[in-house]
């Protein structure tokens, strides 16, 4: 079988919005090493144009042929592909990039959220790992949601093993996966309140007694941020 | 008629319940069930159970003593490792991954290690002679694994025997771990960059002495399981996980190859030099426990052989270097294993204190501050013991990860656990648990 891309894929939209780093320490702390000074707005990449005849170019095309729109942008980026692809479009996307002869991933190996405050509109992205043991490819899919609708539709109907990992991103980020099963939490209790891994949630935030000494709220101590 | 304690707010009272306070033993309870007539009983199984490696919960729901729904509780041993790496800097975060899956430590350095390379940029420079001791490291972690593997199987068989064999061999395996390292295990050896320190001066003698005490004793495991009556007994058969099931729910690593594929990321996507050794993906065609504990126990050969490749490439390569070029990156400076672990070397404590300013700040910058990373994200898989072990890095730019996400094998494959389970026995739980090779310390993380 050849792989023939019917369509160029659409290399539009923009990269996240850049943070701003300041200093190493707590904001209002005077930082006696002098780097607190420094205010640093880092962009992520835009990628490189993609390896031209090649299976990354052919896959993308394969895949905008089967589900149109199915890719809002790419990303080649240190030798991996990163597919952005809209929420609407995801279940059949996933779908198809599992069942069709020319992609075959069959291997979600992984899924996870990052999450970029700054990033207006697209707070969480949720990050998904596959893998085609048929073609030996790997390519990551993307998918952004806002903070303040944090719903991704769940693609365990195509990848049964996306379960736990949904579950283990809703537990951790709140994004919540529409359609999976039993969205619960899987790390954290029950009956925990908050999602651990925003980076708005402190690092240690229970109030922690050892032998009579407690140690101070996150926000009353001066720490790395 | 006992107080349901288990039962919510809303929910009804299950109408028995049994306490180890209230009853006796397995006969009592028994004896009652069946005057109840009465066969459907859930049972507790853990998170203290000792035979579920760690801290795993089992939900069984049985009717008699077959299973008929089964649901795994993991988070018990969750120790938020990937939100504190967030707050250390790039080369701290060996010392955290390695203490994740704790019966593999080297594989989380490795691939955690790989990831932070490939922002870098650098995955390409990594000294040859840090590649040759990355995978003599990973190949005897792997062989020590599996003889955990083996071994606590055997242990919860009642074969007290097997494990007292695996853990000999293990222990001389982590003898070796301490003279390279300063630790038996979590290490925090693997860095950015390349190793932490080189071989110590006998180190090769030690190597040579080590893979002869494996080739005398290793072939005890085989001897003590691969036709004992009872260990087949409890495996042939048990736990069956055939190659659609595998697919479907992204089962790698041994589960996988004992389905009959011979899949391996060394041999598929190589890495650290991987595609330069000799060996062979080990595959059985069972797809049960059985074929599983054969293939772990194939393995533990293929890894010895890559493990005397490596000491003749570690002998012709003496005196190369083990890290990165660029000093800021192969940080912290210079180390040495003293008597007591892993620290800096003398010579340098020497340079930097009274011999030169520049390096002493240096060294404080490179300690303190660490290195910044470009801004960007990647994905490295490596063939762990236990399957696909993938790292998830991103970077804004700064000193420290802007998120780091382990895929760890175990978290993935104990969702299988109620598709290897539902319709065997309480017995076969046991076994089908065992052969996935769960460290609660990776699937919790």
């Amino acid at each position: 079988m050849t792989e023939q891309s019917t369509t160029d894929v659409a290399v539009t939209g923009s990269a996240p919005a850049a943070p701003k780093r300041q200093g190493m320490w707590t904001d209002g702390v005077p930082d006696v090493s002098g780097y607190g000074g420094l205010l640093r707005a880092v962009e992520q990449p835009l990628g490189e144009p993609l390896p031209s005849g090649d299976w990354q170019e052919a896959i993308g095309g394969r895949l905008v042929a089967l589900v149109p729109d199915a890719i809002a942008r790419v990303v080649w980026d240190r030798g991996e592909l990163t597919w952005f692809v809209p929420r609407e479009k995801l279940v059949e996307a996933m779908a198809n990039l599992r069942d069709d002869a020319h992609l075959r991933f069959e291997l979600c190996a992984s899924i996870s959220g990052v999450h970029y405050p700054t990033d207006a509109g697209a707070e969480f992205h949720v990050v998904y790992h596959l893998y085609s043991y048929t073609h030996n490819r790997r390519v990551r899919v993307e998918v952004t949601c806002s903070d303040a609708d944090p719903h991704v539709p769940s693609v365990v109907a195509t990848y049964p093993a996306a379960d736990w990992h949904e579950r283990e991103t809703w537990d951790m980020f709140g994004v919540i996966f529409d359609g999976h099963p039993h969205l619960t939490r899987i790390l954290m209790p029950d009956d925990w309140v908050g999602h651990p891994q925003r980076k708005e949630y402190p690092l240690g935030g229970i109030p922690v007694e050892y032998k009579g000494a407690v140690v101070p709220p996150p926000d009353q101590r001066r720490d790395y941020r | 008629m006992s107080y349901d304690l288990f039962a919510g707010a809303n929910e009804k009272p299950a109408d028995r319940v049994y306490t180890p306070m209230d009853s006796g033993d397995w006969d009592a309870i028994a004896r009652e069930q069946a005057q109840r007539a009465d066969e459907t009983l859930v049972i507790n199984m853990g998170p203290q159970h000792p035979a579920t490696h760690g801290v795993l919960r089992l939900i069984l729901e049985c009717d008699g003593e077959t299973v008929t729904s089964i649901r795994p509780g993991i988070g018990f041993l969750h120790t938020g490792i990937e939100k504190n790496m967030e707050f250390r800097n790039w080369a701290q975060g060996s010392a955290f991954v390695t203490r994740m899956d704790y019966v593999a430590p080297l594989f989380n350095e490795a691939v955690y290690c790989m990831a932070v390379e490939r922002l870098l940029g650098i995955e390409d420079k990594i000294p040859e002679r840090a590649n040759i001791i990355r995978v003599l490291m990973m190949e005897l972690n792997r062989i020590s694994n599996h003889l955990v593997a083996i071994g606590t199987t055997g242990n919860e068989l009642g074969a007290t025997t097997v494990m007292m064999s695996g853990f000999r061999e293990r222990e001389m395996i982590l003898d070796f771990f301490e003279a390279v390292s300063g630790l038996r295990m979590n290490h925090a050896y693997i860095r950015p960059g390349g190793v932490a320190v080189d071989l110590p001066e006998n180190g090769l003698t030690q190597l040579r002495d080590l893979i002869a005490w494996l080739e005398k004793y290793m072939p005890e495991m085989s001897l003590l399981v691969q036709e004992n009556p009872i260990f087949k007994g409890r495996t042939v058969g048990v736990g069956v996980q055939d190659l659609t099931a595998c697919m479907a729910l992204g089962v790698t690593g041994p589960i996988l190859r004992s389905a009959g594929y011979a899949f391996d990321l060394r041999k598929a996507q190589p890495y650290c030099g991987y595609e330069t050794y000799d060996f062979d993906v080990c595959t059985w065609d069972t797809a049960d426990c059985y074929g599983r504990y054969r293939v772990r126990l194939a393995e533990l050969w293929e890894s010895l052989k890559i493990v005397k490749q490596c000491a003749d490439r570690l002998e012709a390569t003496t005196g190369q270097p083990v890290r990165y070029e660029d000093a800021k990156i192969s940080s912290p400076a210079d180390l040495t294993v003293g008597p007591d672990g892993q620290g800096n070397s003398n010579e340098h404590i020497k340079h930097i204190m009274g011999e030169s300013m520049e390096a002493l700040i240096h060294h404080f910058k490179t300690v303190t501050e660490g290195f910044t990373v470009p801004a960007g994200q990647a994905y490295v898989a490596i063939e762990s013991p236990k399957g696909e072990l993938g790292c998830h890095v991103v970077s804004d730019g700064g000193t420290r990860p802007f998120r780091v996400h382990v895929r760890d094998p175990g978290f993935n494959h104990l969702q299988s656990v109620p598709l290897m389970c539902e319709g065997g026995m309480i017995s076969d739980v046991i076994m089908a648990v065992a052969s996935i090779d769960p460290v609660m310390g990776g699937v919790d993380r």
